[in-house]
C-alpha cells in the first residue's frame, strides 16, 4: 500500500519537474528565436558594439547600455564584495556563536525587500547627496553602484559566511596555537581555505547585480522574466536610480541604461524589430549570466573536492 | 619533586561552565623529558594539556584556578601575552591539521606570523625545521605542492616542522599517533626520543605501550583528578595507588 503510495507521488513529482524544466527550455528556445535574427543580420558585432540605440531610425546598437551595465555592475562588486566579505568575517570570526545564528537569518531577509524601496531610497536620499556634493545628475552610474552594492550584501555575506563557516575549527586551532592572532589566522589560512566560496559568492552577486536575483539562481529563470517584459521586480532599483539616458557613459557621475532597465522600459511598447532587438538584449543577457553561474558551480564544486 | 621543574602545576581546577573538568591538580614536569598523561577518555587530559598554551581560553565558559607555571611564571598572571607564550609553547594535534598552503608556507606560517618574511631569513630555518622533523627527503621537491596531498604521517611531521620554526621549548601532543598506522607511530616515536634531547614534551596518549615506550614520567589521571604521577617505569611496574593498579591491569570500568 505504502510502496504503491510512494510510486504514485514519485510519478507526480516527475512530471512536474519535467513540465517545469521543459517550459523553462521552451522560453529560453523562444527568447533566442525572436531575439537571434537581429543579431545576425546585423552583424554580432555591430549589435554588441555601436553606439547608436534609436528603435525608430532602426539603429540598434547596445553597447552603451553593454558598458553602463559593466559600470554599475563593477560598481556594485567594489563596494558589495569588500564590505560583504567583511561582514562575513566578522560575523565568524569576531563576535559568539549565537550573534551569528540571530544575525546571519536577519540579513538574508534583507534580501526579501523589494527592489523599489530601494529604488525609492536612491532616488530620495542617494542621488540628491551626489546631485549637491559630487555634481552631475545625482541619477547615475554612482547612485546605481551604491544601490545595487548594498543589495547584493545579503547575497555576498549570506554565502560567504557559509564558506567561512565550513573551514574546519582544526585550521583556526592551528594557526593560533602557533601564535598567531585571530585577524592573523583569519587572513593567513582561513580566507585562503575559504577562498572558493567567497569567489563563488562574488560571482553569483555579480550575476544578480547585472540581471537580479533570480537571474543569479538560475540564467533561465531570469530569461522568463526579461521575456515578459517584466523585469521590473529586481531591476526596478536601477531603473529608478540610474537615470535614463541611452548615451555612452563618461564618468560614473552621468546617467546611463543597463540592459534589463531598457528591456523593461521599452518591452511594452516595441514591435517589430524594436521587439526583436529587446529579445536580442535578452539573449545577451542570458549567455552573461549562464557564464556567470558556470563560474560560480565550478568554484564551489572546486571546494567540495579539495576537502 | 625537584625545585627546577619546567612545568608546575598548582592546584590547577578548570570549570567548563558549571562542570568542573579539573580537580586541583598538582603535578611537574621535568626540562627534556618527555612526560605523559594517560587516563580513561574524559578524564580531562587534552584539557591540562591544554591549560599549557592557553587554547582552552578559546571556549566561552571557561574558569581556570589554580597556577600553572612555566620556568616558575604563572602564565595565567595579567598581562601575560598569549601569542608570546604559545610561540614558546607548541602544539600537535590528534590529527594532522596542515593548513591547505604549501608545504614551504606551512612552515614558515609562524614566522610570518612573528613578521620574518624574507626569504633568505626563512629558507635556512624551512630545512632546518623539515630536517629537524625528518620530512626534508620526502618534500624537498614538493616544496611548492599542497600540504594536503602528503600523506597523513608526513602531514603529522609536517605539524611538527612547523613548530620547530618558531624554536618553542616546550612541544604539547594530543595523541599525535591516533590517526597514523603502526609504522608511521613507530617513526613518530622515534623522532619524540630524538627530540627530547633540546625540547620538554607533554604527550596525551590513550595508548599504554607507547607511554611506556617513550615517556620518562606519567601521570594517571581519573575524573579531573591528578591520580598519581612518577618514574613511568615506577609507575608501570609498581604503581601506588589502587585505581592506577585497576587501570593499567585493565580493570577499569
Ligand atoms: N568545550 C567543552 N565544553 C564542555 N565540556 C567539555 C569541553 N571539552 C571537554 N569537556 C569535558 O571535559 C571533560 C574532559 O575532557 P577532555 O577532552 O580533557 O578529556 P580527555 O581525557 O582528553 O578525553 P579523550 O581521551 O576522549 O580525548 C570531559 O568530560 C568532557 O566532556
Ligand atoms: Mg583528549
Amino acid at each position: 500500500m505504502k510502496a504503491r503510495g510512494e510510486k504514485i507521488a514519485q510519478r507526480i513529482l516527475l512530471v512536474i519537474a519535467l513540465s517545469a524544466i521543459s517550459s523553462l527550455i521552451l522560453i529560453a528556445l523562444f527568447i533566442f528565436k525572436e531575439g537571434t535574427p537581429v543579431m545576425l543580420r546585423m552583424g554580432l558585432r555591430k549589435f554588441l558594439f555601436s553606439r547608436e540605440w534609436d528603435p525608430q531610425a532602426g539603429l540598434f546598437g547596445i553597447y552603451p547600455m553593454i558598458a553602463a551595465s559593466l559600470w554599475v555592475t563593477l560598481g556594485a562588486m567594489l563596494i558589495g564584495a569588500p564590505l560583504g566579505i567583511a561582514g562575513a568575517i566578522f560575523l565568524n570570526e569576531f563576535v559568539p556563536k549565537t550573534v551569528l545564528r540571530i544575525v546571519k537569518p536577519a540579513i538574508e531577509l534583507l534580501a526579501g525587500i523589494p527592489s523599489v524601496v530601494y529604488g525609492f531610497i536612491g532616488v530620495m536620499v542617494l542621488a540628491p547627496l551626489i546631485r549637491d556634493h559630487l555634481g552631475g545628475p545625482g541619477l547615475s552610474i554612482l547612485a546605481a553602484a551604491i544601490i545595487l552594492g548594498v543589495m547584493i550584501l545579503p547575497t555576498v555575506i549570506s554565502i560567504s559566511t557559509d564558506a567561512i563557516g565550513a573551514v574546519p575549527n582544526s585550521y583556526r586551532e592551528g594557526a593560533l596555537a602557533l601564535g598567531a592572532t585571530r585577524w592573523q589566522a583569519v587572513h593567513m589560512v582561513i580566507l585562503k581555505a575559504a577562498r572558493s566560496g567567497i569567489m563563488a559568492s562574488i560571482i553569483l552577486a555579480m550575476g544578480r547585480a547585472i540581471g537580479d536575483l533570480k537571474a543569479a539562481r538560475s540564467g533561465i529563470m531570469a530569461s522568463i522574466i526579461l521575456a515578459m517584459g517584466r523585469a521590473i521586480g529586481e531591476t526596478m532599483a536601477v531603473i529608478m536610480v540610474a537615470g535614463n539616458t541611452v548615451k555612452l557613459p563618461h564618468s560614473v557621475l552621468d546617467s546611463a541604461r543597463t540592459l534589463t532597465a531598457t528591456i523593461a522600459f521599452e518591452m511594452a511598447s516595441a514591435t517589430g524589430r524594436h521587439r526583436e532587438a529587446l529579445f536580442a538584449i535578452g539573449v545577451v543577457l542570458f549567455v552573461i549570466i549562464m557564464i556567470l553561474n558556470t563560474c560560480a558551480t565550478v568554484s564551489l564544486r572546486g571546494r567540495t573536492t579539495r576537502s | 619533586m625537584s625545585l627546577d621543574a619546567k612545568i608546575r602545576f598548582e592546584l590547577v581546577s578548570l570549570f567548563y561552565g558549571a562542570f568542573e573538568a579539573l580537580k586541583q591538580v598538582n603535578m611537574t614536569m621535568a626540562e627534556r623529558q618527555i612526560t605523559a598523561l594517560i587516563g580513561p577518555s574524559g578524564c580531562g587530559k587534552s584539557t591540562l594539556l591544554r591549560t599549557l598554551n592557553r587554547m582552552n581560553d578559546l571556549i566561552p565558559g571557561v574558569r581556570i584556578t589554580g597556577l600553572v607555571r612555566v620556568d616558575g611564571r604563572n602564565i595565567y598572571a595579567p598581562g601575560t601575552d598569549v601569542t608570546t607564550l604559545r610561540k614558546r609553547i607548541g602544539m600537535v594535534f590528534q590529527r594532522p591539521n596542515p593548513f591547505p598552503l604549501s608545504v614551504r608556507d606551512n612552515v614558515s606560517f609562524g614566522l610570518r606570523v612573528a613578521g620574518l618574511t624574507s626569504r633568505a631569513d626563512v629558507e635556512p630555518i624551512l630545512e632546518r625545521s623539515l630536517r629537524a622533523a625528518w620530512l626534508w627527503d620526502q618534500v624537498k621537491d614538493r616544496l611548492d605542492q599542497s600540504a594536503l596531498d602528503l600523506p597523513l604521517d608526513q602531514q603529522q611531521r609536517l605539524c611538527i616542522a612547523r613548530l620547530l620554526a618558531v624554536e618553542p621549548d616546550i612541544i604539547l601532543m594530543d595523541e599525535p599517533c591516533s590517526a597514523l598506522d603502526p609504522i608511521a607511530t613507530g617513526k613518530v616515536e622515534d623522532l619524540m626520543l630524538e627530540l627530547k634531547k633540546q625540547y620538554t614534551i607533554v604527550i596525551v596518549t590513550h595508548n599504554m605501550q607507547q607511554a611506556a615506550r617513550i615517556s620518562d614520567v606519567t601521570g594517571y589521571m581519573l575524573l579531573g583528578d591528578m591520580i598519581e604521577s612518577g618514574a613511568t617505569a615506577a609507575l608501570f611496574t609498581n604503581p601506588q595507588d589502587r585505581r592506577t593498579q585497576d587501570y593499567l591491569s585493565g580493570r577499569y570500568g
